[in-house]
């Protein structure tokens, strides 16, 4: 068909799409009789303009970065992983019962240990799809959807059977203990002066004891780990071996046999650092949030992983950028939900609405770029 | 366990299947296009909202099941779009159709009744009412059928005759008449239709079309006849368990039939979990509540018998040479 | 009717079946066909010969309504006819048999012939009336089928005769068919030109697409030649030889000989004893194969394609599994096991370029440079340290590479889909060769490759092998294998039928060999 030059594909394509999502969510805000404008602007308020927006957008940001990497890995591979949902659910599992079982001295201790854990659980989700996949031909996105649902019904049955406080009600874990409680934005030096609480005077407002108080926040140390994370990922899919042979798979798997590709194991082992990368996300949410395993723990992240895989293109740069967008989605639709009577669930619209332009109408896009080019080129 | 309470079981399991029976359908009209379809979720959604936000507003459980069908189609028609036109991919749509759907319900449901996303309890000819079946109080009284007949057979939504009816219907639309024939190539192969001279597109459309109706009536059902209005998130996942019960069917309408009743039992059961002890069991709930899952899963594995897909199924039609 | 055969007279009584005036199509800046004019006369079988990118496929497309033609006219039984979609070719009365068959394969013969040309709503009537007909057009052109088998279940020739009783139910009085033989055995195609000419004798015609000689000259009337798009000639098959055909299609004198010394063959580099192979249908495809090759010589595989030459190379390739024995430099090759992996075959000295380049040999979405790494990304000179790969040395290893290989343009970072098919097939022959195997595989090494690269390719073999290298060759082109291969091998269903040597035998002994006529007993 028309091929667009590079650049378009990569940079104008998830923007066109995302204007098209943005502007039929405004239609459905106009639809239901309330502004665009307010919304966007609520939004960017409180979402960007203050360090404690900031200290919330980057805290989803993160569990969007872990979640959107999984969906990309897989995607390399060929695999559309929508099991990151589930499979953060069980890096949730594990991160708990590591921080719950075990007596860590030190947080960063801890840390190791819980992201090893939810590594592993993550990991251990995404391989009997991985197995079906790659052994009896199963389609992995009918099976990861059906772990989903499976991993919700293990979570609700082992919370409310077993890691339930026998005086709780609630379907969560016991709390963790403070030791493993990760440092947050407000806790970290240089970066906690942005936290700082004022009074309405100026001064930085101090507790009894002297000390200056910081705005709490999310957003934790495990951001950087996300970061982290964004460039292992590139370093793996365009500088190894094993990504090499990921990404020769995933564009063709003829030729990868010819090549001495082995099927299996690539889809294996694909699948298991797409888990693993899913699970990782625990550390952001359960650890440094929550500091207990609740019900539903990823809150749909494992979702949006999908949106953010795809409008970031499949690469750890795009899906670093998108993640904060959707970040800042996030948030911003909590204050919404705060400030104005538009409904928090916009941002499932937005979401959706993102997925299915970057990912099932992109041909559309492509079509009407194309006619953009030649029209200039004419 | 008592035979009444076995009616009572067999009659939720009736009432559950219902809206897993018009999903799956649905979805049989779909994949044996040759279109995949993951939004089964989002259209029964829209279906439901639709039908509680009209048979509340006009007091016709019709008018809402006609909006039911309507929403549905919207979406359905975006699917088609983007699968069939556009030649997108055709998971990835239906997994955003899904997050559309619940987003748009609860912003629709809140604008106009502002009651946490829920639509006002439905009353009377907003409600899908209980049809009586022929005999069933003359019949009630004969021992182990008679109950069987009046409590379990009779007494039900008229959807839920509608949806068994549909099954045979469906078996003879398929296999029987030239539309079926030509829905079943376009998904096997649909280069064989269009070198025949019939649009592949037309089809493919009219079957994804067939899919949105059906889907619709599943969410009307859900919302006026199996509860009293519509909620956030009604469906709670039934049109994944109808997806998994197509394939626990292998694309196949009779079984189609006997995989819904058989989930229906099983969220019957997690409704009851009295009656699993009262027989010495101690299944936990959640247990319950994955074994579709579970089941289709060990389908998939091919443990039991091998589920082959339509073999064009997924695949954008491009035209070759 | 009779008297139409390879009549080119016009007169109002018998219009021709089909004439195209004019007739171009373009596609972006690719001409497929220009200003193409042909006369097909009622009642003849009509050949259309070329190479493969000549335009044939193209114009017979653009006569089903496949394509849109830019410019031209189609006249049928001299009344010009719009063929806007394959509904119109339909009822225009043509019928096409495509290469690669439209049939659902878990439908039955009957559903398959009655599909989009059923009589009402019902399907009851319309498969009645179906098998009345084909009863009736079975016996008629010996095109006997069970129209309740199911196609998947039927034989490739089987299911060849399913799209012609579909055109013929459809009433087609013209029918084409594109590259009909090239899946059957010798004698399914015998039998299927014993019912295209049973099809003449009735009045119908036939268009016959093909790149084989011999066939247009058994079977058709007249033959019209198509080189690059273009039209080059139209001649009674009567009046003229294969040379001039051939030479019609090239556009030059065909002498593809490469010169070369004679062998000098060494130590033996590969024995094979009692390969079989079986697909995944249960299939036999490969039924007890010997052969050997020495360092320092070209064994050529000449067969019709599907006689089991491909299933050869990609056991030898470590792509599919077999039983048997195969050795190299003495060493027993892993056949079904953890060993039996292009890998492990590559580690084994053994380097492969595949039949389809496009399909095994590359990733097409990959750039050049990484296409170079391509099985060999496990190379020590590829990486960096054990964790990582050293892309830039990949990089410099590509440039080097299409130095020595001319590729144009010698531009590493661009995708391998955005080469021609003889620069593509260069970079997979400067992968396979620069790896100085010990043995190379190469399967259909100039297939859609432009005559300048041919010969590059040839002349880079020829050197592999006076390196004191073996070489197996597998072609379908008979003129290839002839010009260079030390000894050839002919292979039919799955065995070898024969050995020759390329100096004493011709093309005569060679073709009935491929088509499974063996010597006194030895095989």
């Amino acid at each position: 068909m028309n091929s667009l030059p590079k650049w378009a594909d990569v940079v104008l394509v998830p923007l066109i799409s995302l204007i098209l999502a943005a502007l039929v969510s405004a239609l459905v805000l106009l639809a239901i009789g309330q502004s665009p404008m307010q919304a966007l602007t609520v939004m960017v308020k409180g979402a960007l303009m203050s360090p404690q927006g900031w200290g919330y957008t980057l805290y989803y940001a993160t569990s969007f970065i872990f979640t959107g990497l999984a969906v990309t890995v897989a995607y390399h591979a060929g695999l559309f992983n929508i099991g990151a949902e589930g499979q953060a659910q069980l890096g949730g599992l594990g991160v708990a019962l590591c921080c719950l079982m075990l007596p860590w001295p030190h947080w960063s201790l801890a840390l190791i240990g819980a992201m090893v854990a939810a590594a592993v659980f993550g990991a251990a989700w995404a391989a009997v799809p991985a197995y079906l996949q790659a052994k009896r031909g199963s389609h992995i996105v009918i099976t990861t959807i059906m772990f989903n649902y499976i991993a919700a019904a293990l979570m609700i049955w082992l919370l409310v059977d077993f890691l339930r406080p026998p005086t709780s009600m609630d379907p969560a874990s016991a709390r963790f203990p403070a030791t493993v409680s990760l440092p947050h934005f407000h806790q970290l030096p240089f970066i906690s002066d942005f936290f700082l609480r004022y009074t309405p005077d100026g001064q930085v407002r101090l507790n009894p004891a002297g000390e200056p108080m910081y705005q709490k926040v999310p957003a934790n140390i495990s951001f950087f780990l996300a970061i982290l994370a964004c460039v292992g990922t590139w370093v793996l899919l365009w500088h190894t071996r094993l990504g090499y042979m990921i990404r020769a798979f995933g564009k063709s798997e003829k030729a990868a046999r010819y090549a001495g590709i082995s099927a299996v194991k690539i889809t294996i082992v694909t699948m298991l650092i797409s888990g693993a990368l899913a699970g990782l996300m625990a550390i952001n949410n359960v650890m440094g949030q929550a500091e207990r395993l609740l019900q539903n723990s990823a809150e749909g992240a494992g979702f949006i992983g999908i949106a953010v895989a795809l409008m970031g293109r499949n690469h750890p740069v795009g899906v670093f950028l998108a993640a904060i967008l959707f970040g800042f989605l996030y948030q911003g639709g909590a204050a919404l939900g705060l400030e104005t009577t538009i409904p928090i669930e916009l941002r499932i619209v937005v979401q959706g609405l993102v997925i299915l332009f970057t990912g099932a109408l992109d041909q559309m896009v492509r079509m009407m770029l194309g006619f953009a080019f030649r029209a200039r080129r004419a | 366990m008592d035979y009444a309470t076995f009616l009572q079981l067999l009659d939720t399991t009736l009432r559950l299947a219902t809206p897993l029976l018009f999903a799956c359908l649905a979805g049989l009209y779909s994949e044996r296009a040759g279109i995949f379809d993951i939004g089964l979720e989002g259209k029964m959604l829209m279906g439901a909202m639709c039908a509680g936000t009209v048979a509340y507003l006009t007091g016709s459980v019709w008018l809402g099941a006609l909006a039911a069908i309507v929403g549905s189609l919207l979406f359905a028609l975006v699917h088609g779009l983007a699968s069939i036109t556009f030649r997108g991919n055709q998971l990835i749509s239906g997994v955003a159709l899904n997050f559309v759907a619940s987003g748009i319900t609860v912003l629709v449901a809140l604008a106009l009744f502002g009651q946490g996303g829920r639509t006002p309890p439905l009353e009377g000819g907003a409600r899908m009412g209980e049809v009586t079946l022929p005999f069933a109080d003359a019949l009630r009284s004969v021992p182990i059928i008679g109950p069987l007949y009046a409590d379990v057979i009779s007494g039900h939504p008229l959807l839920v005759y509608v949806g068994i009816a549909l099954v045979p219907a469906t078996w003879w639309l398929l296999y029987r008449t030239r539309f079926g024939l030509r829905l079943r190539a376009v998904g096997e192969n649909p280069a064989s239709v269009d070198t025949a001279g019939v649009s592949v597109a037309r089809l493919r459309f009219a079957a994804v079309l067939i899919a949105g109706i059906l889907c619709g009536l599943a969410g009307a059902y859900m919302a006026t006849g199996l509860q009293a209005g519509f909620g956030r998130e009604m469906t709670a996942g039934r049109g994944y368990i109808a997806l998994a019960a197509l394939i626990f069917a292998k694309w196949r309408p009779w079984h189609a039939l006997w995989a819904c009743l058989l989930f229906g039992f099983f969220q019957s059961l997690a409704l009851r979990p009295d009656v699993l002890q009262s027989v010495g069991l101690r299944v936990p709930v959640p247990v319950l509540d994955a074994l579709p899952y579970i089941l289709t899963v060990i389908v998939l594995a091919g443990l039991v018998g091998k589920a082959v897909p339509p073999r064009a199924g997924g695949e954008p039609y491009v035209k070759e040479r | 009717m009779a008297g139409a055969i390879g009549s080119g007279r016009q007169t109002p009584a018998a219009p021709f079946a089909i004439e195209l005036k004019g007739i171009s199509k373009a596609f972006g800046p690719v001409q497929a066909n220009k200003d193409i004019s042909i006369q097909v006369a009622k009642g003849s079988i009509h050949g259309i010969i070329g190479e493969n990118g000549a335009g044939k496929s193209t114009l017979m497309s653009i006569l089903y309504g496949f394509y849109k033609a830019d410019s031209g006219e189609i006249l049928i039984n001299g009344r010009p006819t719009s063929i806007p979609d394959s509904q119109s070719a339909i009822r225009a009365g043509i019928g096409m048999v495509f290469q690669h068959f439209k049939l659902v394969q878990n439908f039955t013969v009957l559903e398959n012939i009655i599909l989009g040309a059923e009589d009402g709503a019902m399907l009851a009537p319309s498969l009645s009336k179906a098998r009345r007909v084909l009863d009736q057009l079975s016996r008629e052109y010996e095109l006997d089928v069970d129209p309740d088998a199911l196609i998947e279940d039927l034989s490739v020739g089987h299911q060849q005769r399913v799209e012609i009783l579909k055109a013929l139910y459809r009433q087609a009085e013209i029918l084409i068919l594109d590259e009909p033989t090239g899946v059957l055995t010798p004698a399914e195609a015998d039998h299927l030109f014993r019912i295209l000419n049973g099809l003449k004798d009735q009045g119908k015609t036939v268009i016959l697409i093909t790149h084989k000689l011999r066939e247009i000259m058994e079977i058709t009337d007249t033959v019209s030649v198509m080189r690059r798009g273009q039209m080059t000639a139209t001649v009674k098959t009567a009046e003229t030889s294969p040379e001039q055909l051939a030479e019609l299609m090239v556009g030059r004198k065909v002498l593809l000989q490469v010169e070369k010394q004679p062998a000098n063959p060494g130590r033996t580099v590969l024995e094979v004893e009692n390969l079989r192979v079986v697909d995944e249908h249960g299939v036999e495809r490969l039924k007890g194969i010997n052969l050997h090759i020495r360092a320092g010589e070209i064994l050529g595989i000449a067969g019709v394609a599907g006689n089991g030459q491909s299933e050869l190379l990609e056991v030898l390739g470590g792509i599919d599994h077999g039983t048997g024995t195969i050795r190299i430099n003495g060493k027993e090759l892993d056949l079904t096991g953890k060993h039996s992996d292009g890998q492990s075959r590559r580690a084994d000295g053994i380097a492969h370029v595949p039949e389809d380049r496009q399909v095994l040999g590359l990733i097409m979405d990959f750039t050049a440079w990484e296409n170079v790494a391509f099985g060999y990304h496990h190379a020590p000179e590829y990486q960096k340290n054990a964790l990582l790969m050293d892309n830039a040395a990949i990089r410099a290893d590509c440039e080097a590479k299409m130095a020595t290989f001319d590729v144009r343009p010698p531009i590493p970072t661009l995708a391998a889909k955005n080469f021609s098919g003889g620069n593509q097939q260069k970079i997979v022959v400067a992968r396979e060769i620069e790896r100085n195997p010990d043995l190379l595989l190469v399967g259909q090494p100039t297939r859609g490759v432009d005559i300048g690269a041919i010969e590059f390719i040839h002349k880079q073999i020829v050197a592999l092998r006076d390196a004191g290298k073996a070489v197996l060759l597998v072609s379908v082109e008979l003129d290839e294998i002839m010009s260079l291969s030390d000894r050839i091998a002919v292979m039919f269903d799955g065995r070898i039928m024969g050995e020759r040597d390329p100096a004493t035998t011709n093309e005569r002994e060679l073709g009935l060999l491929m088509a499974g006529v063996a010597e006194g007993g030895a095989a």
